[in-house]
């Protein structure tokens, strides 16, 4: 057993590809399921959030623009980063949630799953929710699912890795841009997970995660003018109708969900359908 | 000697409107003690007492629908259910003239409309819903599909019938049963599809039609015994509905307002692009919903087209709805009439140019001529907020980045259009708009087969085709 | 020649004065014939259009069964389409074939009908396929016998092969050989155009060249007059005169049988260039049965009850 001291890591956030500190200096104390300090990641402000939907609609033409091939690849690059480093992930979560190693090898063990099955998605969502319209006149009909812009989650509490990664990658998978608020109990998987994700080849601002607490964060998410849509899966039942009525002001879709689904990335996408004439 | 064409008024004989009208509940038309007038807005003259809903009418109305969702309809095989629906498409059919005649009077729009676009379409709405209804695990929407239960249907009065349709012939196909109110100044041609699920021997309460005004709209949105609202009318409705429903399990689809940029590019067919820039304003008389409102001319054109409009629109024959030879009909109603009258006093204000026609109005009815708007900038509120009238701003550009830029710049994003003849510009444009309906080279055209509806502020939800379907279905994925 | 100053008579003018053109788009120009088409003409209006479609009638035969008889009678015709009420106008035109210029001429002033010229169907018609000199010598034959008009085809071959500027000289010539004797009336045939664009294209090149009109058909090729053609063509005359302020003629020819399709080219005329057109100086109809659908017509009208053929002149 060596006397080194550890060298411990500060969490940050994850805004536009950086690793800031929250604006407002604030941090929380996360602790063990044993009641031992772990961390102190930060505490996130509504500011934090406004200059993290910035970074999330500056990235969105671009990310719209990758082709779908490309944004597959990307999702698997994460998928690859993921397992590349799960000893870590595995260790981290035992460590501040106490479940099991086996129970923890599959959180990730189905992260990394999961990323593989929605990076196969992004090149075959738009048949599957596009069509063309046979319409009863001369003209060509298409309808075209696209990404809606910038989508603003929060994460389940548990599992706090593989929930976090069932909320943002289907929104990404189209095309938008996502700010999530990761697990307030378990933050820190999270924000390891920026770190693969900030090598990943992933565009800056793409996702963009924040830490904090729900009840402080989900209601200005749910105000915010320039975010388009809200996965609030991660938020209790009872609290659903106020961020309903709150997102109201700019009619965001509000979704939640229960299964890894095609039907989760269909939610945060629009359909266009275009009209043209047939003719010489 | 010109050329004038005599008067080829439609015949009214076709039609028969009862004095006072019930709603309809339970497969029968039930007294109703409240009532309030429905007019011609063409003369305005009555033409029928209509019954005001209150609580219990509409609790009777979901009473009849439920029982009608959970002993008959959601029992019934999707293949008996579409022969439902096609006996309603072929009895408006049928009587097609009469519901066109019919729409006519009430609503103030050009019998060429109601005869030619809203009838035909509202029945082709119930033929296409009819072939779903025992092909449901097919649409990949889930592989065991399930309605919703009872739906409440708010519609607008811009087009009564067809809206109507968009949402009863997708519900009924789905297995829901319907709670509908039909627009206060617009009831008739709903009332008469009554007659219409009469005729066809609809099982009682599949669809309840009761008449009112916003308060029965909004006592059909709160209603505890309602599974679905579906609304169509203004975004600052859509949102109150939003409000209303967040804390409870209702389903909501919304079509709402829009601000529709219309786009031409300098290589653009030039009389095909006019007439589409009159048809996308003038149509119905610009109450539409995706009306093309804003007019996005290339600066190297702008002199052209503009020059070009102008001598088209004095060919625009405003008049009598029931003439035969009339464009442009009636303002449904004085209040739509004093909404457009304010707004375009407020782009007199503002600097913008204005110009319409010479037209000899009628004395009497609710009548506004076609007017454009020269000078318009996106600052100007003639740019950003909806008229919903035969009112076009217009506004120039210089790059294609410039008009998609210009053409984004609203909350709403219902629908837009690209007028040229380079197919792949045509195809980046269509890209770049953020709007849920793209027409390119055409304006203002729908189908049963065409999913319809808007991004951001312009609603949720699409209604028509494949993905209209989705919102009268439990979703697969959704808690 | 000035060509109204739009092109300078070379290869190199012609292909940009052409080629600045806006497109026509198929689905956009056949929508706003059919909505045209749902004009409803009634009563009075009903009536003054029939006479005006009569005096826009070009009386037409153009078979090769044709025979001095023949033509002799489609003049009497022509001059008092119904025998029996003075008040039916005289039609536009006479139209023959080049043959039969002098006959018609000849009889038209024996019976009074000095008012009604003759055209000429000219430049090796209908196919436009013989030399230049033999086109010039067909034309200046037609003028010779009395034609106060001449209907010349265009070399459809060279527009489709891109040899504009041959079909453009074609007309200018044939123009100098009618000088100020005869009206030029230049025929497209546009069922083998094909296309609306082509149409426009042709439209502007022969309104350039010194057409005085243009003409859909030969009446030998279907489609011929369709609404949409004439609607394009009556678009790009429309434009003409705004660049240059000179009424340029249409003559819609082949397929208008009935007084409905008449009325409808009215409307189509109306409503696209406007009230300047409707008159037989600028508007015209090729047809020969048509006439006799326009008297049925007229005489529903003023009886009240629908009449037989037997009571209209079968020449």
């Amino acid at each position: 057993m060596s006397n080194r001291i550890d060298v411990k890591k500060t969490y940050k956030l994850y805004i536009n590809g950086a690793f800031p500190r929250s604006e407002s200096g604030r941090t929380y104390e996360v602790k063990n399921a044993k009641g031992v300090f772990v961390a102190n990641p930060c505490l996130a402000s509504r500011k934090d959030l406004r200059d993290a939907v910035v970074a999330a609609r500056a990235a969105h033409a671009g990310w719209n623009k990758v082709t779908a091939y490309n944004r597959g690849q990307i999702l698997y690059r994460i998928a690859e980063m993921l397992e590349g480093r799960r000893g870590q992930f595995v260790e981290e979560i035992v460590n501040v949630t106490g479940v099991s190693k086996v129970k923890a090898d599959k959180e990730v063990t189905d992260s990394i799953d999961r990323l593989v099955w929605y990076a196969g998605w992004t090149d075959k969502i738009a048949s599957l929710a596009g069509s063309t319209n046979p319409v009863a006149g001369p003209f060509y009909n298409f309808t075209i699912p696209e990404s809606m812009g910038v989508v603003a989650a929060i994460a389940p509490e548990t599992p706090s890795l593989l929930g976090l990664i069932d909320v943002i990658a289907p929104i990404i998978t189209s095309g938008n841009t996502v700010v999530v608020l990761a697990s307030t109990k378990a933050p820190l998987s999270a924000m390891t997970f920026a770190e693969v994700l900030a090598t990943s080849d992933l565009p800056a601002g793409v996702i963009n995660i924040l830490t904090g607490k729900k009840d402080e964060i989900a209601p200005w998410m749910a105000s915010h003018m320039d975010i388009d849509a809200l996965d609030i899966s991660g938020l209790p039942a009872k609290k659903h109708a106020e961020i309903k009525v709150a997102g109201a002001e700019n009619l965001k879709r509000i979704h939640s969900f229960k299964s890894a689904d095609p039907g989760r990335i269909i939610a945060f996408m629009e359909a266009k359908t275009v009209w043209h004439p047939i003719g010489l | 000697m010109t050329f004038e064409y005599a008067p080829a008024p439609e015949s009214r004989a076709i039609v028969t409107i009862k004095p006072k009208y019930g709603h309809f509940i339970g497969g029968k038309f039930v007294a109703c003690s409240k009532h309030f007038p429905t007019i011609n807005p063409a003369t305005e003259e009555v033409l029928s007492q209509i019954a005001l809903a209150g609580k219990a009418d509409v609790d009777a109305a979901v009473k009849a629908a439920r029982k009608a969702y959970t002993t008959t309809w959601s029992k019934m095989s999707g293949k008996e259910r579409g022969k439902y629906l096609y006996r309603i498409a072929r009895i408006m059919q049928e009587r097609a003239r009469e519901f066109a005649v019919l729409e006519t009077l009430d609503n103030g729009k050009p019998i060429r409309e109601s005869r030619d676009t809203d009838i035909p379409l509202a029945a082709a709405h119930f033929f296409y819903h009819a072939g779903w209804a025992d092909k449901l695990e097919y649409a990949g929407l889930g592989t065991s599909p399930k309605p919703l239960g009872v739906a409440g249907q708010i519609i607008p009065w811009n087009f009564p019938l067809l809206m109507l349709a968009w949402k009863v012939a997708p519900a009924l196909a789905a297995g829901n049963t319907v709670v509908l109110k039909p627009a206060e100044s617009t009831p008739l041609t709903a009332l008469l599809f009554a007659e219409v699920c009469q005729q066809a021997e609809l099982p009682a309460g599949v669809v309840n039609i009761v008449t009112g005004d916003g308060s029965t709209g909004a006592l059909i949105v709160n209603h505890p015994g309602i599974d679905k609202i579906a609304f169509t009318g203004s975004t600052e409705v859509g949102k109150i509905i939003a409000r209303a429903v967040a804390p409870t399990n209702k389903s909501v689809t919304l079509e709402l307002g829009g601000k529709a940029a219309n786009i031409v590019f300098d290589d653009a067919p030039i009389d095909e692009t006019v007439e589409g820039i009159v048809n996308g304003i003038f149509f119905n008389q610009g109450h539409v919903c995706c009306a093309g409102s804003r007019l996005l001319l290339q600066e190297n054109v702008a002199e052209e087209v503009l020059h070009k409009l102008k001598n088209r629109m004095e060919k625009i024959r405003v008049g009598d709805p029931m003439d035969k030879n009339t464009d442009v009909g009636a303002i449904n109603s004085k209040e739509q009439l004093a909404k457009i009258i304010e707004l375009v006093a407020v782009g007199d204000a503002e600097g913008a140019e204005r110009w319409s026609p010479a037209c000899n109005l009628p004395s009497k009815g609710f009548w506004f001529a076609p007017t454009i708007f020269t000078g318009v900038t996106q600052a100007h509120r003639i740019a950003r907020e909806e008229i919903f009238g035969p009112v076009l701003s217009v506004l120039t550009f210089r790059t294609p980045q410039e008009a998609i830029e210009k053409a984004n710049n609203t909350p709403f994003g219902l629908s837009a259009g690209i007028w040229s003849e380079k197919g792949s510009r045509t195809l980046w444009a269509s890209q770049q708009l953020r709007a849920g309906v793209i027409w390119a080279n055409t304006f203002n055209k729908f189908d049963p087969t065409s999913p319809f509806g808007g991004y951001k502020e312009s609603g949720w939800g699409r209604e028509g085709g494949r993905h209209g379907l989705a919102a009268y279905l439990k979703g697969v994925s959704h808690e | 020649m000035s060509f109204y100053g739009l092109v300078d008579g070379s290869d190199a003018s012609l292909k940009s004065y052409l080629g600045n053109l806006s497109g026509v788009d198929q689905v956009g120009a056949e929508a706003r014939a059919a909505m045209l088409a749902t004009r409803s003409i009634k009563t009075t209006s009903k009536r003054w259009a029939i006479d005006t479609a009569i005096t826009m009638v070009d009386l037409t035969t153009l078979e090769g069964a044709d025979t001095p008889g023949k033509v002799k009678a489609l003049c009497t015709k022509a001059v008092r389409p119904d025998p029996t009420d003075s008040t039916v106008p005289s039609v536009g035109a006479v139209c023959v074939y080049n043959d039969m210029v002098a006959v018609a001429r000849t009889h038209l002033d024996l019976i009074g009908g000095q008012h009604v010229p003759v055209a000429a169907v000219s430049t090796a018609f209908p196919s436009g396929r013989a030399s230049m000199p033999v086109k010039i010598q067909d034309t200046q034959d037609a003028i010779d016998a009395g034609a106060a008009e001449i209907d010349m085809v265009i070399d459809r071959g060279a527009f489709l092969a891109g040899r504009y500027i041959d079909v453009f000289n074609e007309i200018v010539q044939i123009r100098e050989v009618c000088g100020d004797k005869a009206h030029l009336k230049v025929i497209f045939e546009t069922g083998e155009l094909v296309t609306y664009d082509n149409v426009r294209k042709a439209s502007f090149l022969a309104m350039a060249a010194g057409a005085d009109f243009i003409k859909t058909s030969t009446g030998k090729v279907a489609p011929a007059a369709t609404p949409p053609v004439v609607l394009v063509m009556l678009e790009a005359v429309r434009d003409f005169y705004e660049m240059t302020q000179v009424r340029i003629g249409v003559k819609p020819a082949g397929g208008i049988r009935n007084t409905k399709d008449a009325i409808k080219q009215l409307v189509l005329v109306n409503e696209t260039v406007g009230p300047d057109w409707l008159n037989p100086k600028l508007f015209r109809i090729g047809a020969s049965a048509l006439l006799n659908d326009l008297l049925m017509q007229r005489m529903k009208m003023d009886d009240g009850y629908y009449t037989s053929p037997q009571y209209v002149t079968m020449d």
